[in-house]
């Protein structure tokens, strides 16, 4: 047997033994959850970032805050079956829950053509998992990664003085992020549309679908409009006047569109949602998505989700896109803190979903 | 001097195989609920699989454990570590089987599907779709995890001391198959 040691010194190192192993994991832990690296982009930097731009909370969503609950179906054309063994391509009248919304971070923001506007989407279909998708107007999105995103977030923070983000910032942006700059122009350039129903709305993320051989094929999407596309007109009227369109339109016919998937070409990059693809791209009709119901977000069906875009069903994974990781752990913490908030009435209000019921008997 | 009996085989190789695990999913857990990537789905898409499996073998030991019983502390432990030693293992039970339960219940709170295996196998709900508790629970499930870490610290600096400091047979009944005599 080893002889009991009496010295100070063997016991000082043996208590030292005792406290090791803890705190070596307590530093591996602290590690982990990123104490030790400042410069890391982690979910609740980025929240903090979009409250100094000025996002809201209180209860919603800290972007893409002003909204309207929209239902409808999504009836598949067949012809994407072939590259994903969804059922969502094959299947017929699966129920859908959806949302548009601005994409600021201020719910009672004035409605302006000019801001982005977002379609969300939940396909439900029966006897198939889930599949949630939410997507901009814009073609593409000027934001390659997670740096990207912080950085852009950093430089829309409000300017005390001012109340709005410093100009200086925004070009400093701009000139230390080239990469960019190509995504932002095209962008800029894009064609607006009158309103939220003739809008197109892109995936802007890559995903791969799965065939039933396990074939992988990396697509971008689009909602592409079945009515007819007006121009934004110059003259608009009222805080609110692109969401009473929509409900208006909605109360008096369905809307619809197409579901274009866009397959990757050989030198498209799928791991960066800010570059374009070739135009010459094979594309595929997946179906019509047809929605016909509209309802506040106050009570409505789409307000306790969170349109997580990796929220997938079996025939459809993420790409290598860094920008969906961000996108699913950002929306995560933006749900779990929106979620334990108070929050006060939607800018669309129940009232104003209503039917018109008064204008169509005056009509009548 | 007669050694003290060693924990069975099966104890052993539960707690190892658990040790290893809940540290995995701490780790796993802390980082991914900090993180927006390039890791970030992939450790989501297995904190879920390997939370259900602890919650598994969580009940299996703890029945096991209900119908064994462990080889008991040294009679010279003051009773006040004793005590300290019976909580701490009540506790650490009661938040192996009580996190994945958390878990599962926020994220069905929440309205997500829970995909167990790949996003075609999933679990049912164990709550009904409301913000507010799904909020809750997530909060509730940090500080839990939180409490589970400080308290897997407090376990290995305990064995540790038993082991290098009053250098009794507790340490050992756990690490080495002893014979009872």
């Amino acid at each position: 047997m080893v002889a009991k040691s009496t010295g100070p010194s063997r016991s000082a190192l043996r208590w030292l033994g005792v406290a090791a192993a803890p705190a070596a994991l307590a530093f591996g832990f602290f590690w982990a959850g990123g104490w030790f690296s400042p410069n890391r982009v982690t979910q609740n930097r980025l929240m903090a970032e979009l409250h100094d731009a000025g996002s809201y909370g209180h209860g919603f969503r800290r972007a893409h805050a002003k909204g309207v609950c929209v239902t409808g179906r999504f009836d598949a054309s067949g012809a994407a079956a072939s590259v994903s063994k969804a059922a969502i391509f094959r299947e017929q009248s699966v129920p859908v829950v959806g949302r548009f919304a601005l994409g600021a971070g201020q719910p009672y923001v004035a409605d302006n053509p000019a801001t982005v506007r977002s379609m969300a989407l939940r396909f439900m279909p029966k006897d198939a998992p889930e599949w949630r998708a939410a997507m901009n107007d814009p073609p593409v999105l000027p934001l390659r990664d997670a740096q990207d995103v912080s950085d852009f977030f950093s430089s829309q923070r409000l300017d005390p003085a001012t109340g709005k983000p410093d100009p200086a910032r925004i070009r400093a942006f701009g000139a230390t992020h080239p990469w960019l700059k190509a995504a932002a122009e095209k962008n800029a350039h894009r064609v607006v549309s009158s309103g939220f129903a003739d809008d197109t709305y892109h995936s802007l993320d890559s995903f791969l679908l799965v065939a039933e051989n396990g074939t992988k094929t990396a697509v971008r999407w689009a909602m592409v409009p079945m009515q007819p596309v007006a121009p934004a007109d110059a003259a608009t009227a009222g805080r609110d006047h692109l969401f009473q369109r929509l409900i208006a339109d909605l109360h008096d016919h369905p809307l619809q569109w197409r579901m274009v998937l866009t397959v990757a070409g050989p030198h498209d990059a799928v791991n960066d949602p800010s570059q374009s693809w070739a135009q010459d791209d094979r594309t595929i009709e997946a179906g019509t998505l047809t929605l016909d119901t509209v309802e506040s977000e106050d009570g409505g069906p789409c307000t306790g989700f969170t349109f997580d875009p990796l929220i997938l069903p079996p025939g459809i994974i993420p790409s290598d896109d860094p920008i969906l990781q961000l996108r699913s752990g950002a929306y995560m913490r933006s749900f779990a803190l929106r979620s334990g908030e108070k929050r006060g009435p939607s800018a669309i209000t129940p009232a104003m979903t209503q039917a018109p019921a008064a204008e169509s008997e005056k009509k009548s | 001097m007669t050694p003290a009996p060693s924990f069975s085989p099966v104890a052993r190789v539960l707690h190892w195989l658990m040790a290893v695990m809940i540290l995995s999913m701490l780790f796993i857990g802390l980082f991914m609920a900090s993180s927006v990537g390039p890791g970030y789905h992939r450790l989501v898409s297995l904190h879920r699989p390997l939370g259900i499996a602890i919650l598994v073998l969580a009940l299996l030991r703890l029945t096991y454990r209900l119908r064994h019983a462990p080889p008991p502390l040294p009679d010279d432990l003051p009773a006040v570590l004793k005590l300290a030693a019976k909580g701490s293992h009540i506790l650490l039970y009661a938040l192996m089987i009580a996190l994945p339960l958390v878990g599962w219940g926020m994220l069905s709170a929440g309205g997500y599907p829970i995909p167990l295996w790949g996003n075609g196998v999933l679990l049912p709900p164990i709550l009904p779709h409301n913000p507010a508790v799904w909020s809750w629970l997530r909060s509730a499930h940090t500080v839990l995890a939180f409490t589970l870490f400080g308290l897997v610290l407090v376990h290995i600096g305990a064995a540790l001391f038993h082991g290098l400091i009053r250098r009794d047979a507790v340490l050992e009944s756990m690490t080495h198959r002893k014979r009872s005599e």
